[in-house]
C-alpha cells in the first residue's frame, strides 16, 4: 500500500496565551511514499518528524492538506478505521494483559466478515510472536520483560493484524547500544519479509541510514531531503543535511568562490567552473581529504587517532567553523612525519566537497572534471 | 503472511467505513452530552425544587397540579423558618462549636504531625502505625464507651461534650504529616544552623507551606461541625446547646399532619446555603481535600 | 536530628493528642470490649451497686433478637443495593465527563455540589418530593401527590405511596436507595474521574490503532487499568453502606419508618444508638463489635475479590 502526502500541514496552537503566536509543526509535506518500502523520518527533536507519524496513523488531524492510502484518501478517517500498526516509542502495552493477550487483543477488535474463530486468532498470534522471536514469552506480563523484549511485543501486536502501513516512532530510542544494533537489523528483516510498508521516526542518522529504503530528512517542520540514504550522503541539498547525516560528521569551512575557484581560507583548494562568485560555506567529509605534500589546504595536526584499518586526523584550520578537522585516511600513508612536522597538507576528492551559499545554506552545484 | 494481508485489508470498503464513521461519531458525542446532562439535572433537581418550594405559598405548594416556578414570591416563609425552627440560635451554637473544635483542631493535628514528620523519639513509627490501625474501627464503637465517660465528666449538655472528644482526627494527621514530610529536610537542618527553635520553624516555615492543606483540613471540620447530628443529638440536645442540624430535624419532625413545608424548605435552604457558598469559594481545597481521602487507601 | 535528650520535646508536641486518643479512642476499645462480655451490662444497674459475670449473653441478646435480623437486612439490603448501583453511574459518569470538553468543568462541579451537603437537610427535601399531602390511601382525600408521583404520571405511571403512612416496604426502600445512590455519586465520581487521568492516553491511542470498539476499550481498558479506584471505591462504600444511619433519619425523622411502622427501616448503627438511652451498653457494645466484625469480613472478603481482580 502506498502513502501519498499532500501538503500535509500541521499548526499548534501557541502555548502562551498570546494569541497569533503558532507554531508550525509541519509544513506543506509532499511525499509519495513507494508501496512495500521501509522509510525513516530523521531529523532533530522538534522537525515534526513524529507530528507527521501521527497524522498518517490518524490520532492527530492535519491542519490542511491529505493523507492518501491507495488511491484512497483517509484524511477524514478516524485511526480505527485506517487499519494501520504503530509502535508506540514508549511500546504502550497493555500492563493487565499477558504478551498474548496483548498480541490478541487486536485480532478479537476485527468484526462482520473479518470475525476470526478462536484457533485462527492464536495461531495468527503464534505467528507474529514467532516473527519477532518472543514465543517463549507469551504467558509473562509486559513488566516482566526486559525493554528489548517489551519492544519486540510492540512490534508483534501491531503487525498481528496484517496492517496495510506500519509505524514506528523513535522504536529503538529506550534500549541500549547493542541490542539497538540487534533489533534495527531486525526491524529490517521483518519488513522484508512481510513487505509492509513501514514508515519510522528516529532523530539517529546512522539508525536511518542503515536500514531505510528511503529517507526523509526535516527541520522545523519542512522536509530538507527526500532520498535513498547514500545519495543523500553523497548529495546534499543543503547545509543542515550535509551536517546531519555522517559520523563522524562533516566538517564546515568558511570560504569564498572567485572566477571559478573555490577558496578555504587563504587555500585555494579547487576549481570549481560554473559556480559564481559568492561567500560560502564549505563542507568536506571526513573521508573527502587526500594527504598530498603538495596539497592546497594547509591544517596543523593536532591528534591523531589510529581505528585500525583507518586513521583519524584531528588538525585545525583558521577558516574552520568547528574547532577541530577531521580526516579519515588510510592507515597506510605514513603520517607520523607531518604531525612532526607541524603541517598536514591535503587535496580535497571533488564528490565529497560540498559547497553552500552562505546566505541560504542551499548548495551551491559546479561542475566535477 | 504478506498474501493473508492483503485478503484482509482490500476486503474493507472504505466508503462504507467513512459513511458509517461520519453518522456514529456526532451520534456518540449526542448520546455521551445527553447522559451527562440528564445525570446532571437529577443531582440538581432536589435543589431546584428546595428553592422553588421555598418560595411558595402553603397552598400553591399543595396544588394538585405542581408548579415549576412560584406564582407568588413569598419570602416569609424565611422569616418564619427563622423563628419556627429557632435558626439564629441554632447559627450561634453551631458557629462556636464548629470554631472551637476546627481551631483547636489544627493546633493538635500541627503538632502531632510535626512530631511525626521531623523529631526523632523511640517509638515513634510503632506509635504512628498504632494511630493508622484506629482508623479502620468504626466510629460508633468508640460512641457507646465515650457515651458513658462523658456522663461520669459531667459534661453532658455542655459545649464542651460537642467539642473535645473528636478533635483529633488520625485522618487529618496523617494528611498533614505527609505534607511535611514534602517539605525538604535541608530547611529544617539551615534553620537548625541558625539556631532557630522547632517550634519556631514550624511556626514560619512548615505552617505557611502546607497552607493549601490546612485550608482543606478547616473546611472539611467545619463542614462536620456543620453537619453533625447523631453526637450531638445524645448528649446535648436541649436547645441551648442544640446544633444546626438536630434543631432544623426536631422542628419538622412530623411528615404528615399540619406541616407548612415551604417553610421547611426555607428551613434547609437556609442551613444549605453556607455549605454552597463555602463551595463556591472554595471549591479546590475541598476536592482535593477529599480526593486526598481517596489516596489512603 | 535531634540528640535523644531532647526526646521529651517531642513527647510535648505529642501530648494534646497522646492524652485525647487515651481517653476517646484507646479506652473505649477496650471498654467496649470489655461491657460485650459482661452479661446483661447495664449502667443504671451498675451504679446501683450490681456486678456482673463474663460471659457471651449480650451476643446471644443481640443476635436473638428479632430487632437484630430487622437491622441487619435493612442494612445489607441498602449496601447491596446501593454499592453496585452508585458505583456503576459513578463509573459511566466519570468516563463520559472524561471523553468530553465543552462543558467538563461545570459537569464536573455539578456532580460534586451532593457531597457539599447536610445529609439530614437534603433528606428532607427527598422526603418532600416524594412525600404525599393529604390521606394518601383514599384518592380523593390527597391534595398534592408530591413532585415525583406527578413527574411518574406525566409518563403515564400510577402513583406511588412512597413513605407516608401506610407505605410499603419495597418503596420506602426504593426512595432509600435513590437517596443514597444521588450522596455517594460525588465522592466516587471524583475518585474515579481522578483515577481515569492519571491512566496514561497512549493505551488508548494503542487501542485506537487497533480498532478497539468503544464498548472494548471500556471493559478491557478502562475498567482494568482504573481497577485499584474502583476497588477503593467499593470498600468504602461497603464500610460507609454498613454504617448508613443519618440519611434514614433526614427522610423518615428519627423514628425511622413511615408513621404507621416506626422502625422499619432501622440500621444496625440505628440500633446502637436506640440502646444507649437506656443504659444498655452491654448490649449496644456487643452490637458495635458485631457490626465491625461484619464490616471487617466484608472488606477482607472485597480485598481478596479485588486482589484477584484487580490488576496490579
Amino acid at each position: 500500500m502506498k502513502v501519498v502526502l499532500k501538503n500535509l500541514t500541521k499548526i499548534f496552537p501557541s502555548r502562551s496565551k498570546k494569541a497569533g503566536e503558532e507554531v508550525v509543526a509541519v509544513n506543506n509535506f509532499n511525499f509519495e511514499i513507494p508501496d512495500g518500502k521501509l522509510i525513516g523520518l530523521l531529523g532533530p527533536s522538534g522537525c515534526g518528524k513524529s507530528t507527521t507519524l501521527y497524522m498518517i496513523s490518524g490520532l492527530q488531524k492535519p491542519s490542511s492538506g491529505q493523507i492518501f492510502f491507495g488511491e484512497e484518501d483517509v484524511t477524514e478517517l478516524s485511526t480505527e478505521n485506517r487499519g494501520i500498526g504503530l509502535v508506540f516509542q514508549n511500546y504502550a502495552l497493555y500492563p493487565h494483559m499477558t504478551v498474548k493477550q496483548n498480541i490478541l487483543f487486536p485480532l478479537q477488535n476485527l468484526r462482520g466478515k473479518d470475525k476470526m474463530s478462536k484457533e485462527a486468532m492464536l495461531e495468527r498470534a503464534y505467528e507474529a510472536a514467532r516473527l519477532v522471536q518472543i514465543e517463549e514469552l507469551m504467558e509473562r506480563k509486559p513488566s516482566e520483560l526486559s525493554g528489548g523484549q517489551q519492544q519486540r511485543v510492540a512490534i508483534a501486536r501491531a503487525l498481528v493484524k496484517m496492517p496495510q502501513v506500519l509505524l514506528l516512532d523513535e522504536p529503538l530510542s529506550n534500549l541500549d547500544a547493542r541490542l539497538r544494533l540487534q533489533t534495527r537489523e531486525e526491524i529490517r528483516r521483518i519488513q522484508k519479509e512481510t513487505k509492509i510498508t513501514t514508515i519510522f521516526v528516529t532523530h539517529d542518522q546512522e539508525e536511518a541510514m542503515s536500514i531505510s529504503d528511503m529517507i526523509v530528512v526535516m527541520k522545523l517542520g519542512v522536509v530538507q531531503q527526500i532520498g535513498a540514504p547514500q545519495d543523500v550522503y553523497d548529495n546534499p541539498a543543503n547545509l543542515f543535511v550535509a551536517k546531519f547525516l555522517g559520523t563522524p560528521p562533516i566538517n564546515v569551512f568558511e570560504g569564498c568562490v572567485k572566477e571559478g575557484k573555490l577558496y578555504i581560507g587563504d587555500d585555494c583548494v579547487m576549481d570549481v567552473a560554473g559556480a559564481e562568485d559568492q561567500e560560502v560555506y564549505v563542507g568536506v567529509r571526513p573521508e573527502g581529504f587526500v594527504v598530498d605534500e603538495n596539497g592546497p589546504m594547509h591544517c596543523v595536526p593536532t591528534n591523531l587517532e589510529v581505528m585500525g584499518r583507518d586513521v583519524s586526523v584531528v588538525a585545525t584550520h583558521a577558516a574552520s567553523v568547528n574547532p577541530q578537522v577531521r580526516s579519515i585516511i588510510n592507515s597506510d600513508i605514513n603520517v607520523r612525519s607531518c604531525m612532526e612536522s607541524g603541517e598536514i597538507r591535503y587535496t580535497l576528492k571533488s564528490h565529497k566537497t560540498f559547497v553552500f551559499n552562505k546566505e541560504t545554506e542551499e548548495r551551491v552545484y559546479f561542475e566535477v572534471k | 503472511m504478506s498474501e493473508n494481508k492483503m485478503k484482509v485489508m482490500n476486503a474493507r470498503d472504505m466508503g462504507r467505513v467513512r459513511a458509517l464513521q461520519s453518522i456514529t461519531k456526532p451520534l456518540v458525542i449526542a448520546g455521551t452530552y445527553a447522559f451527562l446532562l440528564l445525570m446532571a439535572l437529577i443531582v440538581l433537581f432536589p435543589f431546584y425544587w428546595m428553592i422553588i418550594s421555598s418560595l411558595k405559598s402553603l397552598a400553591e405548594y399543595k396544588m394538585s397540579v405542581p408548579t415549576f416556578w412560584p406564582l407568588q414570591i413569598v419570602l416569609q416563609n424565611y422569616l418564619d423558618a427563622f423563628t419556627t425552627a429557632k435558626l439564629g440560635r441554632l447559627f450561634l451554637n453551631t458557629a462556636y462549636v464548629g470554631l472551637m473544635s476546627t481551631l483547636l483542631s489544627l493546633v493538635i493535628t500541627v503538632l502531632t504531625a510535626f512530631a511525626f514528620a521531623r523529631l526523632e523519639f523511640k517509638g515513634k513509627n510503632a506509635l504512628f502505625a498504632a494511630l493508622l490501625a484506629t482508623m479502620m474501627i468504626p466510629g460508633e464503637l468508640f460512641t457507646i464507651t465515650n457515651y458513658q465517660t462523658i456522663y461520669i465528666f459531667g459534661w453532658q449538655k455542655t459545649f464542651t461534650v460537642l467539642i473535645v472528644p473528636f478533635l483529633v482526627s488520625v485522618f487529618y494527621i496523617y494528611l498533614l504529616r505527609q505534607n511535611f514530610l514534602q517539605i525538604p529536610n535541608e530547611l529544617y537542618l539551615a534553620a537548625k544552623v541558625d539556631g532557630t527553635s522547632d517550634f519556631k520553624y514550624l511556626w514560619k516555615v512548615m505552617v505557611p507551606l502546607a497552607l493549601p492543606t490546612l485550608i482543606s483540613i478547616t473546611i472539611l471540620k467545619m463542614m462536620g461541625a456543620w453537619n453533625s447530628y447523631v453526637w450531638p443529638r445524645l448528649v446535648a440536645n436541649d436547645d441551648a446547646h442544640a446544633m444546626i442540624t438536630n434543631g432544623l430535624r426536631n422542628a419538622f419532625t412530623d411528615t404528615s399532619g399540619n406541616v407548612n413545608y415551604p417553610v421547611q424548605m426555607a428551613a434547609v435552604a437556609i442551613v444549605s446555603a453556607p455549605l454552597f457558598l463555602v463551595f463556591i469559594f472554595l471549591r479546590k481545597y475541598i476536592m482535593s481535600g477529599v480526593s486526598r481521602s481517596g489516596i489512603k487507601g | 536530628m535531634v540528640e535523644s535528650k531532647h526526646q521529651w520535646k517531642a513527647w510535648l508536641y505529642l501530648a494534646p493528642a497522646i492524652v485525647l486518643l487515651l481517653v476517646f479512642t484507646v479506652w473505649p476499645i477496650i471498654n467496649t470490649v470489655r461491657l460485650a462480655f459482661l452479661d446483661g451490662y447495664n449502667s443504671l444497674a451498675n451504679v446501683g451497686g450490681q456486678t456482673f459475670t463474663f460471659g457471651v449473653k449480650n451476643f446471644l441478646d443481640v443476635v436473638n433478637s428479632t430487632d437484630f435480623f430487622k437491622c441487619l437486612k435493612n442494612t445489607m439490603l441498602l449496601c447491596v443495593l446501593t454499592v453496585p448501583i452508585s458505583t456503576l453511574l459513578a463509573l459511566l459518569i466519570a468516563v463520559a465527563l472524561n471523553s468530553i470538553k465543552p462543558l467538563q468543568k461545570v459537569l464536573q462541579t455539578i456532580f460534586f455540589l451532593p457531597y457539599v451537603t447536610n445529609s439530614i437537610a437534603i433528606g428532607m427535601v427527598f422526603a418532600a418530593m416524594f412525600n404525599i399531602i393529604g390521606t394518601p390511601h383514599i384518592e380523593r382525600l390527597i391534595q398534592s401527590k408530591g413532585i415525583v408521583n406527578n413527574i411518574i404520571e406525566a409518563f403515564g405511571g400510577t402513583h406511588i405511596n412512597w413513605i407516608n403512612q401506610g407505605s410499603e416496604y419495597w418503596a420506602n426502600i426504593v426512595v432509600m436507595v435513590f437517596y443514597i445512590v444521588w450522596n455517594a455519586l460525588p465522592f466516587k465520581i471524583l475518585v474515579l474521574l481522578g483515577g481515569l487521568q492519571s491512566i496514561n492516553k497512549q493505551y488508548y491511542d494503542a487501542a485506537k490503532v487497533d480498532s478497539t470498539p468503544r464498548w472494548r476499550v471500556f471493559s478491557k481498558i478502562t475498567v482494568p487499568l482504573l481497577s485499584p479506584m474502583i476497588a477503593y471505591v467499593v470498600i468504602t462504600g461497603f464500610i460507609g453502606g454498613f454504617k448508613e444511619y443519618t440519611s434514614i433519619v433526614g427522610v423518615f425523622g428519627a423514628k425511622m419508618g413511615p408513621a404507621h411502622d416506626p422502625g422499619r427501616l432501622n440500621t444496625i448503627v440505628g440500633m446502637i444508638y436506640d440502646a444507649l438511652p437506656q443504659s444498655n451498653y452491654g448490649y449496644a457494645s456487643a452490637a458495635a463489635l458485631i457490626l465491625f466484625g461484619i464490616i471487617f469480613v466484608v472488606t477482607m472478603i472485597n480485598m481478596q475479590v479485588s486482589k484477584k481482580r484487580v490488576h496490579y
